[in-house]
C-alpha cells in the first residue's frame, strides 16, 4: 500500500497535473522531493535522540563503570578494576538473596495476576449490565501509585491491628507477622503489585478479545464446545501474541521491582527488610549505588540485570517459537 | 525476541454485542466481577477511611470501616510534614510536559512508521519495540552523573528530560494509525500540494486525536506514579507527589500519625482518581477500542 504512495509522489514530481499546465519551478520541486524523503526521518528523529542520549548511552556506559571503582561522591577517579565487581558478587551472599527474592515475588505477583486477568477479560466480554462500572473498577488501581499503594497495603498489612489479619482471623489464622517473614512478607508485597496491574492487563487482553472473529465461537457452539472448551480453544489461541506481550512486559516489570518493597520496608526499606527477606536486585543496587556509594558495584548490578532480562527473554523466545511450530502456525 | 510480541493482527472482525445469545453474562459472571470491583475498590475506599479518622483510632483492632471527621485536620498536617502543595504542583508540571511532548514525538514518529516508506524503516521499528524491553533503570548510574554534572540535581527538568520520549508511545500511535489513517488521505492532501508539516497537522493531528488524547493520559497517569528516577534525582524540599509520599511513610514508622500518612496517600492520589472517575469511560474505551492490541 504505502508504495502507492511513492508512485503517487512521482507522478506530482515528473509529471505535473494535467491542470495545471505550468512546470513547477525547478527549487519547489527539489524541496518537494527533499521533503518526501527527508521527513520520515524528521518525525523519528526525536525518539531516537532522546533515546540514545537517556537510555543507550548511559546503558553502555553502566557497562563501562561496572568495570571500574568509583565513588559516588568523587565520580570522576575511576580505578580500573576488570571483571572483580562481577566476581565479587557471585561470591555475595546478599546479592544471591536479592536475586533469589526478585525471582519469587516476580513470579508470585506475575503469574496469578496475569492469570486472574485472562479471567477477568473473558467475564467482562460477556454482556454485561454496567458494564462500564466494571471496567473502570478493576481499572482503578492503575491510577494509584506505587507509594500510595503500598503506603495502603502496609496499613492493611500491619502484623497488629492491620485489616488484612483481622479478617484471616475470623477464619482461625492469626497473627501472620507480613513484615518480618520471608514468604508472608514477599506475599504482601506481590499482593501490592497484583492490585495494581491485575485490571490493567485485563483490559488488554480485553481488547484482543474484542477482535476474536465471532462466527469461531458460533461454529463451536453448533459443534458442541462448552463455555470452558471455546476459552482454552479458541479465545485463549487467539489472542497468544497479546498473551506473549504482557508476559514479557511484566516480567521486565517484576525485574525492576523497586517503589513497593522499598517503601514496604519503612525505615529498613534500602535494606528490603532486616535480614533482606524482601530486597530485590533493584533495591540491591540502589543500597551499593547510593548509601553505599560504590557506583561500579551497583552498575555491576543493574548489567546483571541486563544479562538475566535477555536470558529470559531468549528462552521466552525459543519456547513460543516451539509454540509456534507445535500448533503449525 | 521482542518482535514477536508484535500483535500479528489478523482479526479484523469487531464484537457485535447481541450477536448471540451464548455471550449473555449470568449470576456467577456478576458475582465474580462484583468481587473483583470490591477487591479494586476497596483499599481506595478504606484510604478515605483512614484519611479521616485519627490516628488512634486507625490503630485499633477491628480497624475502622466507616469514615470519620478528622480529613480536613489531617489534610492540613500532611500539609505541614510533607511539601504537598509544591508536590503536587511539580507533579502536575512534570506528568504534563512528559504527557504533551510524549504524545507529540510518539503521533511523528508513529505515522511515519505507519504511512511513509523509508530507508531501514523496519528494522528501526524493531528497534523502538526492542526499547521497550530494557529498563530505564539500568541507565539510571550515568545519567545521574550527566544531571548532577549539569547541576540539575533537584530540578523538575532532571525529571522531564529523559522521560520525554517513550517507545510504547510510538507503538501505539503506529498501531492506531495504521487502522484509522487511510492513504487516500494522505495522497489527497499530497496532491493538493501539502507538505509533510501541514499534512500532519491538517490531516494526521485530526484522525489522531482519540488515540492522542488515550495515549495521554495514560502517560499523564505513569509519569503522575512514577517513583524511582523522582527518588533518586529530587529531595524533599522540591518533590513530586511520589517523593513527598515515601517522606511521609518511609520514616521510622511508629511516631508518625498512620492517618496522616493515609491522608498524603489519599491526596496524592486523588487527583488521577478524580481523571478516572470523570473520564474513565473513554480512557478504558480507549484502550479496549483495539487501539493497543499490543
Amino acid at each position: 500500500m504505502a508504495t502507492t504512495i511513492r508512485a503517487a509522489a512521482k507522478d506530482e514530481g515528473t509529471a505535473p497535473v494535467p491542470s495545471a499546465p505550468r512546470p513547477r519551478p525547478a527549487w519547489r520541486s527539489r524541496l518537494y522531493r527533499l521533503d518526501l524523503k527527508g521527513s520520515p526521518y524528521a518525525f523519528i528523529a526525536p525518539f531516537f535522540i532522546c533515546f540514545a542520549a537517556f537510555g543507550l548511552f548511559p546503558l553502555l556506559w553502566t557497562g563501562w563503570l561496572s568495570l571500574h571503582y568509583v565513588d559516588l561522591l568523587k565520580p570522576d577517579v575511576m580505578e580500573w578494576k576488570g571483571f572483580d565487581n562481577y566476581t565479587r558478587l557471585w561470591s555475595n551472599d546478599q546479592f544471591w538473596t536479592a536475586l533469589r527474592n526478585t525471582f519469587t515475588i516476580g513470579v508470585i505477583s506475575t503469574v496469578p495476576q496475569l492469570l486472574m486477568a485472562l479471567g477477568l477479560a473473558h467475564l467482562l466480554n460477556y454482556r454485561l449490565r454496567g458494564r462500564s462500572f466494571f471496567r473502570v473498577a478493576v481499572l482503578a488501581p492503575y491510577a494509584t501509585s506505587i507509594a500510595a499503594a503500598t503506603l495502603v497495603f502496609v496499613q492493611l498489612f500491619n502484623p497488629d491491628y492491620g485489616m488484612i489479619n483481622w479478617f484471616l482471623s475470623m477464619f482461625g489464622i492469626h497473627g501472620t507477622d507480613w513484615y518480618a517473614d520471608t514468604w508472608p512478607s514477599q506475599i504482601a508485597i506481590s499482593t501490592i503489585v497484583t492490585w495494581r496491574w491485575t485490571g490493567y492487563n485485563a483490559l488488554i487482553y480485553l481488547a484482543a478479545m474484542q477482535a476474536v472473529p465471532k462466527d469461531l465461537y458460533e461454529a463451536a457452539s453448533l459443534d458442541g464446545a462448552n463455555r470452558w472448551q471455546q476459552f482454552t480453544r479458541i479465545t485463549i489461541p487467539s489472542i497468544r501474541p497479546t498473551i506473549l506481550f504482557t508476559i514479557i512486559v511484566s516480567t521486565i516489570g517484576a525485574t525492576q521491582l523497586f517503589g513497593e518493597p522499598m517503601l514496604f520496608g519503612g525505615g529498613v526499606g534500602v535494606s528490603g527488610g532486616s535480614a533482606h527477606q524482601f530486597q530485590t536486585l533493584s533495591l540491591y543496587m540502589y543500597e551499593l549505588g547510593w548509601p553505599s556509594r560504590q557506583l561500579g558495584r551497583a552498575s555491576a548490578v543493574a548489567w546483571t540485570m541486563l544479562l538475566i532480562l535477555l536470558l529470559i527473554g531468549l528462552v521466552q523466545y525459543l519456547f513460543a517459537r516451539r509454540n509456534r511450530t507445535k500448533l503449525g502456525g | 525476541m521482542a518482535t514477536n510480541a508484535l500483535p500479528t493482527t489478523g482479526a479484523k472482525r469487531r464484537f457485535r454485542p447481541g450477536a448471540g445469545d451464548h455471550d449473555k453474562a449470568g449470576p456467577v459472571t456478576y458475582l465474580v466481577l462484583g468481587l473483583a470491583a470490591v477487591v479494586s475498590l476497596f483499599p481506595l475506599y478504606w484510604t478515605f477511611v483512614a484519611a479521616s479518622s485519627t490516628g488512634e483510632r486507625v490503630a485499633q483492632s477491628p480497624p475502622p470501616l466507616f469514615p470519620s471527621g478528622e480529613l480536613w485536620n489531617n489534610i492540613s498536617t500532611a500539609w505541614d510534614q510533607a511539601a504537598m502543595g509544591t508536590a503536587l504542583v511539580n507533579s502536575t508540571i512534570v506528568a504534563g510536559c512528559v504527557a504533551l511532548s510524549t504524545v507529540l514525538f510518539s503521533t511523528l514518529a508513529g505515522f511515519a512508521f505507519a504511512k511513509l516508506t523509508f530507508r531501514g524503516r523496519n528494522a528501526l521499528l524493531t528497534l523502538v519495540v526492542a526499547t521497550m524491553t530494557v529498563p530505564p533503570q539500568l541507565s539510571v548510574i550515568p545519567l545521574y552523573r550527566i544531571i548532577t554534572g549539569l547541576d540539575w540535581g533537584n530540578h523538575l527538568q532532571a525529571v522531564i528530560l529523559p522521560s520525554l520520549v517513550a517507545a510504547f508511545g510510538v507503538f501505539f500511535m503506529r498501531q492506531f494509525l495504521s487502522e484509522a489513517l487511510p492513504f487516500e488521505l494522505i495522497e489527497a492532501a499530497r496532491v493538493d500540494g501539502a507538505n509533510s508539516l501541514r499534512i500532519i497537522w491538517h490531516v494526521v493531528f485530526p484522525v489522531a486525536r482519540p488515540a492522542m488524547a488515550v495515549l495521554g493520559m495514560l502517560v499523564f497517569v505513569q509519569s503522575w506514579n512514577d517513583f524511582f528516577w523522582p527518588f533518586v534525582v529530587l529531595t524533599q524540599q522540591n518533590p513530586t507527589v511520589q517523593v513527598a509520599l515515601s517522606a511521609i511513610g518511609g520514616g521510622s514508622g511508629h511516631d508518625i500519625n498512620q492517618a496522616v500518612i493515609m491522608t498524603g496517600a489519599l491526596v496524592g492520589t486523588l487527583p488521577l482518581l478524580l481523571i478516572f472517575a470523570l473520564l474513565g469511560k473513554y480512557i478504558v474505551g480507549g484502550i479496549t477500542a483495539g487501539a493497543v492490541k499490543s
